[in-house]
């Protein structure tokens, strides 16, 4: 990166406290793909002068996976130990390109403690847009063809259809849904811990049924709002061999293209 | 003499409103078996869920054409019911047309005009259900996991509504020819039988005296079959025309991504995290009567009483499963599978307590002896199943409390998962990196 991303322990040496706490999350930390959605979505951030911080090196898994796999014992660990570091830095706002990482701190935390405003990113470019202070300008993607897989964890746990598709609008780009979307979206087959272990047996895989849907449409780009479905809608789109054609980018992303960050 | 009628009419009427109410001690019975769960919050926002989802049929316009048929069926028989008070009255007291003397001239021609047209409509809707089911190929509605007695008590359903109203038609019909002949006072108006049934039965010139068997005929047949339709609910799931109001009553008001924390883990873990904590210290006198027996499920004694009302409260239609994505893919798990082996393992509880006075073990578990661990690892938590129910009812919490069961009182996960769980435990990520590590990306570029 070339600017310098400031952690929530040199804000707290300082004596302040940034706007908003980037809940980065496991993919987002270690996983190639998914680190460029998070370096884009500090790109965007850093041009608007969103003044944020990250928790690094302090930061756990959510415990999301193991939650969803049904172990409770290890996702609590997890849990108390995130919020005693949190509300130790006094958190407020909580902002993560991650719909586990969202759904988890949003609803799961409350219960034991941690008691924050929990955003997921395209909520939060969507209200700074709103405010006037993100201007999107979209000439890289006008007319092409966009379609938006919805996330499970943003959209049926949590309700969100529109924000994302509020940003993708502002693209100019050509918005086609998909005819499973919103309430009826289906699975990209990460969620529920199946990140973590081999499918099932059946007559195909999840992401696989789902990329087949969006390329049904001739996409120019598969739009992503979660790292794991992400990385199952590319690892689809290779299946088909189809990645010279369509790309599976996160809003995020697109957002930074645009601007040309 | 005379009185006999009367007699043989209240006997009947006593007998099967009698064994109905048998059938429902049974099932809430059945339903206190599971653990409590505190469900009666947000009462005001309970009851609204309530009337949009169970009486608005709110959910039932997802898919427009089975929607508005179903709302004739719904409709049409709840109204058509009313007229059970009339035969009630009637029966017992030996009057005829009761409610005409109640209504006046004017409005029991217009009560008696619209609960025909509704019997048509519900007509209409039986047959087509009928034929959409058997003949035309809805996927849902033919999937192997339906063969055998779930096919069969749904065409027996829509056959008994059938000849329900049939017999209401014929009622309906001989009566207006009777009435016609000046036998009968002129009470009531039917268009629909008069054009259908009526000239239908002038083609044979019957008698009076017939017109009148057959007039009695029908009544008996509709009377006789309510009753009997009423206590066929309890083998069907047909009951879901009762508890389908409880289960969208009691339904999770919660956003659908969370998932409830176990209490009694808290405790632990926060023993663990406290250094102060004397790990050998005995627990508090008391404590133990917190503690669950176990975690997680493993058999319904473990569900919770509104994931057993589910149970009883599937209609089976399978909208859940249409949309499932582990099921669109291959996989053997169908949610609408996990609550019918629920309520199947749940009845056999419930014939095991009949018979012994109380639950014998039988050596059987709703883990493994119905529902596989292959099934419950396929889901992926997407919610689809309880978007799409109509009810409101929640596969997915059986399926993700029978997880924890499999992994917290079994260690049994997938070894992959063991493997996830292990790298979160000790490395704070699902996958071995160093947590150290966390903040690399930000030097990359």
């Amino acid at each position: 990166m070339d600017f310098n991303i400031k952690t929530m322990a040199e804000y707290a040496a300082e004596g302040k406290s940034p706007e908003v706490l980037f809940w980065v999350g496991c993919a987002g930390s270690f996983d190639d793909r998914a680190k460029k959605i998070t370096k884009a979505f500090c790109k965007i951030l850093n041009k608007i002068e969103v003044e944020f911080a990250v928790l690094g090196q302090e930061e756990s898994c959510t415990g999301d996976p193991a939650k969803r796999a049904g172990n409770e014992f290890v996702f609590q660990m997890m849990a108390l130990t995130n919020i005693e570091v949190l509300n130790a830095y006094e958190v407020k706002k909580i902002v993560t390109a991650c719909p586990h990482c969202f759904n988890t701190l949003k609803n799961e935390y409350p219960s034991l403690g941690g008691n924050y405003e929990v955003i997921h990113h395209t909520q939060f470019l969507k209200k700074l847009m709103e405010e006037g202070r993100l201007k999107i300008e979209g000439g890289a993607f006008r007319g092409k063809k966009i379609t938006f897989h919805d996330p499970c964890y943003l959209g049926r746990a949590n309700g969100e259809y529109e924000a994302p598709r509020v940003l993708l609008e502002k693209l100019d780009a050509e918005l086609v849904e998909m005819k499973r979307c919103k309430t009826n979206g289906l699975c990209c087959g990460a969620g529920g811990a199946q990140m973590f272990k081999e499918p099932e047996k059946g007559n195909k895989d999840i992401n696989i049924e789902r990329t087949e849907e969006a390329l049904s449409f001739q996409p120019k780009v598969i739009a992503t709002g979660c790292p794991f479905c992400n990385t199952m809608m590319t690892d689809g789109v290779k299946h088909f061999n189809k990645n010279d054609e369509v790309v599976v980018k996160d809003i995020v992303e697109l957002l930074a293209e645009a601007e040309d960050l | 003499m005379q009185y006999i009628d009367n007699i043989i009419f209240l006997i009947l009427l006593v007998a099967g409103f009698g064994l109905f109410a048998k059938s429902l001690q049974n099932i809430y019975r059945n339903i206190k078996l599971g653990r409590e769960i505190n469900r009666t919050d947000r009462k005001a926002e309970r009851w609204e869920t309530m009337a949009r989802v169970a009486m608005g049929q709110s959910k039932m316009t997802a898919r427009p054409v089975a929607g508005v048929l179903h709302l004739f069926v719904y409709v049409g028989f709840v109204i058509i019911n009313i007229e059970l008070i009339e035969i009630i009255v009637d029966g017992i007291f030996g009057t005829h047309r009761f409610l005409s003397s109640v209504l006046g001239h004017g409005f029991y021609n217009f009560f008696t005009a619209t609960l025909e047209v509704l019997a048509l409509l519900v007509v209409i809707g039986v047959v087509i259900f009928f034929i959409r089911r058997n003949f035309y190929g809805v996927k849902r509605l033919t999937m192997k996991e339906l063969f055998g007695w779930p096919k069969n008590d749904a065409n027996w359903i829509l056959i008994i509504e059938f000849a329900l109203m049939m017999a209401f038609f014929t009622m309906n019909a001989s009566d207006s020819i009777l009435q016609m002949r000046g036998v009968f006072p002129e009470h009531g108006n039917f268009p629909i039988s008069g054009i259908t049934f009526v000239p239908f039965l002038e083609i044979f010139s019957f008698d009076n005296g017939f017109l009148s068997f057959v007039e009695r005929g029908a009544w008996w047949f509709h009377f006789a079959g309510i009753l009997f339709f009423m206590n066929y609910l309890y083998y069907s799931k047909h009951l879901h025309i009762i508890l389908a109001f409880p289960s969208t009553w009691y339904a999770n008001l919660e956003k659908k991504g969370k998932f409830n924390n176990l209490e009694s883990v808290t405790k632990e873990i926060k023993l663990m995290m406290d250094p102060n904590a004397d790990p050998y210290a005995a627990p508090a006198e008391g404590n133990e009567a917190d503690a669950p027996s176990k975690f997680g499920a493993e058999d319904v004694f473990d569900l919770n009483q509104v994931q057993l009302l589910n149970a009883y409260a599937c209609t089976e239609c399978g909208r859940c499963t249409s949309v499932c994505p582990a099921n669109i893919t291959g996989k053997k798990l169908s949610p609408r599978l996990i609550l019918m082996k629920t309520r199947d393992r749940l009845e056999e509880v419930g014939r095991n307590i009949d018979k012994n006075g109380k639950f014998e073990d039988d050596g059987k578990k709703l883990l493994n002896d119905y529902i596989t661990k292959e099934e419950l690892w396929a889901c992926t938590t997407c919610n689809a199943c309880t978007e799409a129910c109509p009810v409101l009812l929640d596969p997915l919490s059986i399926i993700y409390d029978m997880r924890q069961f499999l992994v917290m009182e079994q260690s049994a996960a997938p070894q992959e998962l063991n493997l996830m769980m292990t790298n979160v435990e000790n490395n704070a990520a699902p996958w071995q990196y160093n947590q150290a590590d966390r903040l690399n990306w930000a030097k990359e570029n």
